[in-house]
């Protein structure tokens, strides 16, 4: 008999917190947009297991469509830090201030 | 709840159980090591360690296609992707983890992170972990072809308009970076040889391009 589905749920609850902790405290752009990667990984977990405990593939699906979204998200992510990069040399997310009003 | 249980339960098998307390370790020790890390690409490295646990767990629930794009795409791919940029900027240096400039921002993000899981985990049990109709989209086990086939067959018939959405959206995205990545002035005829450096720079660029100049021809005579 396999694992639990609750196991793999409460694994992806802490796997999603521990993102958002980063993503809270860290202040390196480039790993904040690891973090989200954290982040859409615990959700695509849940939805593996959902997918597993309903007997239905559309949590699979969804998850295909998760990794092209997150790929997307990481290109732009990513030409927006070597953008800001290319204007100030050592940009955390605290001199980013540019936008501010 | 069987998390709760301090041994295995009767009916958890003990290949089934030793899997998934691989996949959480390497999954959990992964993204402590991406929030901890000082250096970006051990950030990078670990994020790498927490992506196959994840694929790993992705086997133990079945879903084998699923397992495989996400050690192609994400462990391939994205983290090259980060990888590439982190050296690219240079920026792959030690961050100093004990500054700290905002004096509440850590322990408020502690307390809110225990928040939040707490209240997932509330949500969970409370909710039963998972409620809805069996079935609906197509069967993952129980037909020929295992869950390729049928996710094949979902994507193709059921979710073909959100497929091709995808592409659309893939397409829009490389036209975004390419755009953020453009160096502004870059379609104007620079003079050859200074084509390199960004307007803004260029000044600069210059000054320090006509220092090691001076450098070169000093140096040459001797």
């Amino acid at each position: 008999m396999s694992v639990p589905g609750d196991w793999f749920l409460t694994l992806a609850a802490v796997l999603f917190t521990v993102g958002a902790l980063g993503l809270l405290v860290r202040r390196n752009v480039l790993v904040m947009l690891m973090c989200v990667e954290l982040m859409l990984n615990a959700a695509n977990l849940t939805l593996v297991t959902f997918s597993r405990m309903l007997n239905d593939i559309g949590g699979q699906v969804l998850v295909f469509f998760v990794l092209v979204v997150a790929a997307a998200e990481v290109v732009v992510g990513l030409g927006l830090v070597v953008a800001i990069f290319r204007r100030k040399a050592n940009a955390t997310a605290d001199d980013l201030h540019i936008l501010k009003g | 709840m069987g998390l709760l249980t301090p041994v295995l339960p009767a009916t958890v098998g003990v290949v089934d159980g030793i899997v998934f307390v691989v996949g959480a370790a390497l999954v959990l020790g992964g993204a402590f090591g991406v929030v901890l890390a000082r250096n970006p690409v051990h950030a990078a490295l670990m994020l790498v360690t927490t992506l196959f646990g994840v694929a790993v767990l992705f086997i133990e629930e079945g879903a084998n296609f699923l397992a495989a794009v996400q050690v192609i795409v994400y462990a391939g791919a994205i983290v090259v992707l980060f990888l590439f940029v982190i050296m690219f900027l240079g920026v792959d240096r030690l961050e100093n983890l004990a500054e700290e400039p905002l004096p509440v921002q850590r322990p408020l993000a502690v307390v809110l992170a225990v928040l939040g899981l707490g209240g997932l985990v509330a949500l969970g049990v409370e909710g039963h972990w998972a409620v809805g109709a069996h079935t609906v989209v197509a069967p993952v086990v129980g037909r020929s072809g295992g869950d390729v086939a049928a996710l094949g067959r979902a994507i193709f018939t059921t979710y073909l308009f959100p497929f091709e959405i995808t592409a659309a959206l893939l397409v829009i995205a490389v036209v975004g970076a390419v755009v953020l990545s453009r160096r502004p002035g870059a379609g104007r005829a620079l003079p050859p040889g200074r084509g390199e450096a960004p307007a803004e720079l260029a000044p600069e660029s210059d000054a320090r391009l006509d220092a090691e100049l001076d450098i070169d021809m000093e140096e040459a005579p001797r």
